[in-house]
């Protein structure tokens, strides 16, 4: 078997030959006659790889699509009018400034809108481009204009290369260049995977350790600083800048346009999309060709859109790996070294150890005290208490709605409680936001899984490894994500998407996801339910494993005869109460457990065990 | 501070440009909550039916009235064949907004191609025909806007909450598959409500004839403000665009009235950051 693509890594090698004698030729060509001409095409595809991979940082990788990047590079463009006209700033400074400039406001937009669950989606793309507007409003209103605009002729800026137009080559294709720079380091980032976790569920990633509101403000102030400084230089390009050419939806749809095609889910396809569409523009210059041109630009984005949904570099991306898998299993017929769950039960691991008879003395890893969760006068809980103690296995059990869902979610912080008291190993940890309590060590499944669906199954363990556990390192995380997918019998699916697995395997991923950040306390939301029963013992055999490793678990299942093997205490809720706990069979026999299960009638009847 | 009549006058401008945002904002809106897209193409729409209005008008002395029922169906055909077009795709909302983004850009740059990027303005006679209602003059253009409005409006809420057709588009609103399951024809309702919202389209082109000098470029100039008073009213409901257009229509006139013209944006756009950042969401 070769070993499989590892397309988390940054591939050095022909890659990077071909990249790097590309930009030699590009810094040498002004030296070797390139006419004038050519280099303001040059420097306008300069500007917009710029304005498109900077859009790209925060908007396509994390999916927040903002229509206000032409706030931003607007901000620069009268940034630069205001600092070396009004103020009489350096040209390098002036530059830098206006990057901050646009990257505190993107900070301050950010501090307001990142933290609201219902600002996603159409919505910021709607206030960033309200933002534009406003700004433009008070710039054109303020002394920053005041109405006829700002001129920059007599701003020196400094001459690079043989001419006159190769200053603003050099500077376009250095900020393009130091831009893309950072795009391909933060996509293979850790911070990258963690917006790109943000894009396909932000929720489950939260749960997961990403610190989402932190990530969203690097990225937007990062977008924000490219987009301002491009902008300054800009304003000394086009030397006149008014507020109606530069805050129009021009520049933000075009920018969303280029990035589109090219496809958002890549570090390059921004560039791919704004070289194409800058020479598709440039093609059609004079009069009644340049609008049939238009016409043709309009359809051919109209239809590129339909067809190729990820864009061009995600199509290409689909392609190659299509055409890799095609050959892999040419190349791998009749040798089938598929490890399947099944026979992982082969070779499984030891017997159980012997657990303790008496757990009050074992340390405790979960207490909760109190807990009650209101939602708008229903009690989902209601002064729950329960003690985990370490290395046990808890068998949390009621009907539908008994509270079982909300309990998880409560201690894993999705919902901060009403009242009561959450410990972990004894640090109080009620009403911390997710991804605190993940690094106390709490981990989680969902009932319905809830893989990251545009990363591949290895990237989402890897992902839960690196924020899980702290000073994890790219390759020591997928070593271990590795590990964890030989355990839960996925290893020959780590390159997949989550799309190509069943539900068993899926439900297989959620526990691999969880047990990647190393859990001290593991809550499993029925991992059983809509498994077969050979796959039920396969998930049985796997869940004592996991205790036998240190791991206390708090089961929530509905199919008994897993429940009863593996628990050592079952805890019933009912209507958000605790009515009864205890050993599994003792506590089964009690009136008040059938009564709830099976309804009034059914309460002397015992359970068949 | 201006004088009680001029901010009647104000007021005034503002009802009609907001009856005028509202019914732009309806045919987006309705696609936008129904159809699952955010059709720019509905602003190419409008400003093409409206050049259609002024060249009839021009070159055959056709009445704006009459125009309006040639193009009010020529659209919804037009919209329907996109619709069936779009409906072969699995398109995302994002997707269908860039999709229908180069949809607009054709149609622009066919408007420059046959009327020029000369500005053009329709000779009309509704513009001369004024009357006074308290101290304030109206035109009939004007008056036309804001009556075509209230009455597609109405009837579009007749057509949402009266109607059998209705309850099913409400139903594959909410959830097409499960509409689907209970025997809703759902590819033919989204078909025809394309098709409704290109009739409007059509409608709001013929106001823009009646009331505004022409531009190509005009098409991406209302996309801002539209937006904002889609926002504000409900998605995929008759009434709410077109009291957030007055709303927003009314604040802007107002604003210019008292302060400067370049100060209107700021208060239809402060607004909608608050409307976004203040109604009630699942946090």
């Amino acid at each position: 078997m070769t070993e499989g693509p590892q397309p988390w890594r940054p591939q050095w090698g022909m890659n990077t030959v071909i990249t790097v004698m590309v930009f030699a030729l590009l810094v040498a060509a002004p030296y070797w006659g390139l006419p004038n001409y050519w280099q303001s095409l040059l420097y306008m595809v300069f500007f917009w790889v710029t304005l498109s991979t900077s859009w790209n940082l925060l908007s396509g990788y994390s999916g927040y699509f903002s229509f206000g990047h032409g706030a931003f590079f607007g901000l620069g463009m009268y940034g630069m009018a205001t600092f070396a006209t009004k103020l009489n700033f350096g040209f390098v400074s002036s530059v830098l400034l206006s990057g901050v400039v646009a990257a505190v406001l993107a900070l301050a937009v950010g501090a307001v809108v990142f933290r609201l669950k219902k600002i996603r989606g159409e919505s910021f793309a709607l206030i960033t481009l309200a933002v534009t507007f406003v700004l433009a409003t008070l710039i054109v209103n303020t002394s920053i204009d005041g109405g006829p605009g700002v001129y920059l002729m007599g701003v020196q800026t400094p001459a690079l290369g043989p001419s006159a137009s190769s200053s603003f080559y050099y500077l376009g294709l250095g900020l393009a260049a130091v831009c893309l720079l950072v795009a391909r380091f933060l996509f293979f980032s850790k911070a990258g995977l963690g917006l790109l976790a943000i894009h396909d569920d932000e929720d489950v990633a939260q749960v997961h350790g990403v610190p989402t509101f932190g990530l969203k403000m690097a990225a937007f102030a990062l977008s924000s600083f490219f987009a301002g400084m491009m902008g300054s230089v800009h304003a000394l390009y086009v030397s006149y800048v008014t507020v109606g050419e530069t805050f129009n939806i021009t520049v933000p749809l075009t920018v969303v346009l280029m990035s589109v095609l090219g496809g958002v889910r890549h570090w390059a396809g921004p560039m791919v999309g704004a070289v194409l569409i800058t020479f598709l523009l440039n093609a059609f210059t004079d009069g009644a060709s340049a609008l049939i041109g238009r016409i043709a630009i309009g359809l051919i984005l109209t239809f590129s859109v339909l067809l190729m949904p990820k864009g061009i570099w995600g199509s290409f991306q689909a392609w190659r790996k299509a055409r890799q898998k095609a050959q892999h299993r040419a190349g791998s017929q009749g040798a089938d070294s598929q490890s399947t769950p099944l026979n992982h039960v082969a070779t499984k691991a030891p017997e159980a150890s012997v657990q303790p008879l008496n757990w009050e003395r074992e340390p405790v890893a979960l207490r909760v005290s109190g807990l009650s969760k209101h939602f708008a006068g229903i009690k989902a809980l209601d002064g729950v208490d329960l003690t985990l103690y370490q290395g046990e296995i808890l068998g949390l059990l009621g009907p539908n709605g008994s509270g079982k869902s909300t309990f998880i979610n409560v201690v894993t912080g999705h919902f901060s409680p009403t009242s009561g008291v959450i410990e972990l190993a004894g640090v109080g940890c009620a009403g911390m936001p997710s991804h605190q309590i993940r690094r106390l060590g709490v981990s989680r499944t969902y009932q319905i899984p809830r893989p990251f669906t545009g990363l591949t199954v290895l990237q989402n363990v890897m992902l839960s490894s690196q924020y899980g556990v702290s000073s994890t390192t790219h390759e020591q995380a997928r070593i271990q994500a590795m590990q964890w997918l030989e355990f839960t019998g996925l290893a020959s699916k780590a390159d997949d998407l989550p799309d190509e697995l069943n539900l068993h395997q899926r439900k297989f991923l959620e526990l691999a996801r969880a047990l990647a950040a190393k859990p001290k306390v593991l809550l499993l939301d029925e991992v059983l339910s809509g498994l077969t029963p050979g796959e039920i013992d396969v998930a049985v055999q796997t869940i004592r494993r996991i205790r036998d490793q240190g791991t206390s678990i708090v089961f929530v299942e509905h199919v008994m005869s897993a429940v009863m093997a593996l628990s050592d205490h079952l805890l019933v809720l009912d209507q958000g109460r605790v009515i009864a706990y205890g050993l599994p069979q003792a506590v089964m026999r009690q009136p008040d457990v059938v009564k709830a299960y099976l309804g009034e009638g059914h309460a002397e009847l015992s359970l068949p065990n | 501070m201006p004088s009680l009549n001029l901010l009647l006058q104000a007021l005034a401008a503002g009802v009609f440009m907001g009856a005028l945002y509202g019914l732009i904002g309806l045919g987006l809106g309705l696609g936008w909550g129904i159809l699952k897209q955010i059709n720019l193409a509905h602003f190419a729409w409008v400003f093409l039916s409206a050049y259609l209005t002024y060249d009839f008008k021009t070159r055959w002395g056709i009445d704006p009235l009459v125009s309006l029922l040639i193009l009010v169906p020529a659209f919804a055909l037009l919209a329907s064949l996109l619709q069936a077009v779009l409906a072969k795709f699995a398109i995302t909302p994002f997707n269908s907004l860039m999709a229908t983004f180069g949809i607009s850009v054709s149609v622009e740059a066919l408007l420059q191609l046959v009327w020029s990027a000369d500005f053009r303005r329709m000779p009309s006679p509704y513009d001369e025909m004024k009357f006074r209602f308290g101290g304030i003059i109206v035109t009939y253009s004007e008056s036309i806007t804001v009556v075509l409005a209230v009455l597609v409006c109405a009837w579009v809420s007749w057509m949402l909450y009266k109607t059998d057709v209705g309850r099913c588009v409400r139903a594959a609103a909410e959830d097409a598959d499960i509409a689907q399951a209970f025997g809703i024809n759902a590819r033919q309702l989204s078909l025809g409500l394309a098709g409704v919202c290109g009739g409007l389209a059509a409608c709001a082109g013929v106001c823009v004839a009646l009331t505004f000098t022409l531009a190509p470029s005009q098409i991406f100039a209302w996309i801002g403000v539209v937006f904002a008073v889609v926002m504000m009213g409900r998605l995929a409901s008759a009434w709410a665009p077109l009291f957030a257009g007055l709303v927003v229509g009314i604040s802007e006139s107002l604003t210019m009235a008292i302060t400067a013209p370049t100060w209107a944006p700021l208060v239809s756009f402060t607004l909608l950051i608050l409307i976004l950042l203040l109604r009630r969401g699942h946090d």
